[in-house]
């Protein structure tokens, strides 16, 4: 037996039903990934292979079928504890960026008096201090998209699951979200991260897997990929036009 | 029918005390009926229309139901639990203005919670992955959601206080219309016309119109342009 730690998450065979269709449609169909920890997987596809709701059943938001794995054994039903996810759209409520942050503190248990300190400081540390007493509802597309991603790291997730975040945003809002991906990858969160765009994931780098109607079409490092648009129409209905999974 | 109402202007215009002491009764039997049914109402609807539970269908047509209740079988059911023979005669408020707040709090509260679920429930939908992705348990939710549609929430208060300022049948039940002590400005308009007093009537019925297009003003412009009860 081996003495190397297991993977942080791993699935076998992962399968999620569309729900409340008759006959059964499946949208992800029997999908192996692992992702150790502090490890990277930038997951591509075309529109309707599977991405988002990949995530959705890393993160326990919708029922799945087959074996999940959190930390070597079996992932526990709902979100995991250590597990944060970036929303494509970010989602903030509607007060100002720090009451948002002191809302996700709360939520994640911190006693009341330390909340406003590490919410300022992690603010700080991404250098968006200045919008701490703006309300959420005024912010940019990249400003909110950074305050989502400071809020999904303010407890310091092990496993931080991103959903196209820099989808709709301008190159330098795009630059600002992957310098702050960086900062958590060089901490040591791993990233699962579904982008559309071939050039952020050689950025990012890592390994890579190419997902078409449900299944993993292509995995390898993100560099060996063939990630520059190859992987069909952009909706998910076409020739595979890739190498099935080794 | 001019003279009649030159008279009632004078009488709110010089400060007539007894217009004054009912319409401040009315006030403050209203505010604290409108206080009361916001305090049960807006968790009890942000709760039927946050959270998915067996019979969540059934509560929320519950509530839509008991908007329309008739004041004065309101009025009635309260008199028989207050009266010397109900369960609550031991309160020994019947006949006060306690009484009266009693009634008006459950005539108000459905109005107040099927108002609060409305407005409560699209934005439970667009924060549903959001709660339970930050692991946020269902009364930090329901704190988050109340705080969040407040500006709604306010217009909800100020329906339920248009509601509760306009109401007669329950209040003159329960309250008795006494004279200096549960005479509010709609049973003193019903009891001053029918004795043909009719320029107290109108003078009393000129700040009940006042305050309720205040009310309403007030409703519109926190509603905004769109006329949804927005945030």
């Amino acid at each position: 037996m081996s003495g190397a730690p297991p993977p942080l998450i791993e699935a076998r065979g992962l399968t999620v039903e569309a729900p409340g269709e008759t006959p059964r449609r499946r949208l992800l169909d029997g999908v192996d990934l692992a992702v150790p920890a502090g490890g990277r997987l930038v997951v591509m596809g075309p529109n309707g292979a599977g991405k988002t709701v990949l995530l959705r059943a890393l993160h326990g938001l919708v029922p799945h079928g087959g074996t999940l794995l959190w930390r070597g054994r079996p992932a526990p039903p709902g979100p995991r504890r250590g597990q944060a996810l970036v929303f494509q759209r970010p989602v903030l409520l509607r007060r100002s960026v720090l009451a948002n942050l002191r809302f996700a503190l709360a939520a994640a248990g911190a006693p009341r008096r330390v909340r406003t300190p590490r919410a300022e400081a992690a603010l700080g540390e991404a250098g968006l201090l200045h919008l701490a007493h703006r309300p959420a509802a005024v912010l940019s597309g990249g400003e909110a998209q950074r305050v989502a991603l400071v809020r999904a790291l303010l407890a310091a997730p092990d496993l931080l699951l991103l959903d196209e975040p820099t989808a709709s945003l301008d190159p330098e809002a795009t630059r600002a979200v992957e310098a702050l991906l960086a900062r958590a990858a060089a901490a040591g969160t791993a990233l699962v991260l579904v982008t559309q765009d071939p050039g952020q994931a050689r950025r990012l780098g890592g390994e890579g897997a190419i997902l078409r109607r449900g299944r993993i079409a292509a995995r390898g490092p993100v560099a060996a990929l063939p990630v520059g648009g190859a992987w069909g129409p952009l909706d998910d209905g076409g020739p595979a036009g890739l190498g099935a999974a080794p | 029918m001019w003279e009649i109402t030159v008279e009632a202007i004078r009488l709110i215009a010089r400060g007539d005390a007894e217009v004054l002491e009912i319409a401040a009764l009315s006030l403050r039997v209203t505010a604290a009926s409108v206080l009361a049914s916001c305090a049960i109402g807006m968790p009890l609807g942000a709760a039927v229309g946050a959270f998915a539970f067996p019979g969540r269908r059934a509560a929320t047509a519950a509530l839509s139901a008991l908007m329309g209740l008739p004041p004065v079988v309101v009025g009635l059911a309260v008199y028989l639990l207050l009266s010397a023979s109900g369960p609550l005669h031991w309160l020994d408020i019947l006949y006060s203005p306690a009484a009266m707040v009693l009634a008006q709090t459950l005539l108000v509260t459905p109005l107040v919670a099927a108002l609060t679920r409305e407005v409560v429930a699209g934005r439970a939908a667009e924060y549903r992955d959001l709660f339970a992705s930050l692991r946020a348990g269902p009364l930090l939710r329901l704190r988050a959601l109340l705080l969040d549609a407040r500006g709604a929430l306010a217009t909800v208060a100020l329906a339920g206080f248009g509601r509760a300022i306009a109401e007669v049948g329950a209040v003159i039940v329960v309250g008795g219309n006494i004279a200096h002590h549960t005479r509010v400005m709609t049973t003193a308009i019903a009891l001053e016309t029918s004795k043909g007093e009719l320029e107290l009537a109108l003078a009393l019925g000129l700040i009940l119109l006042g305050i309720s297009l205040g009310v309403n003003a007030a409703v519109m412009l926190l509603r905004g342009p769109s006329g949804a009860l927005a945030a």
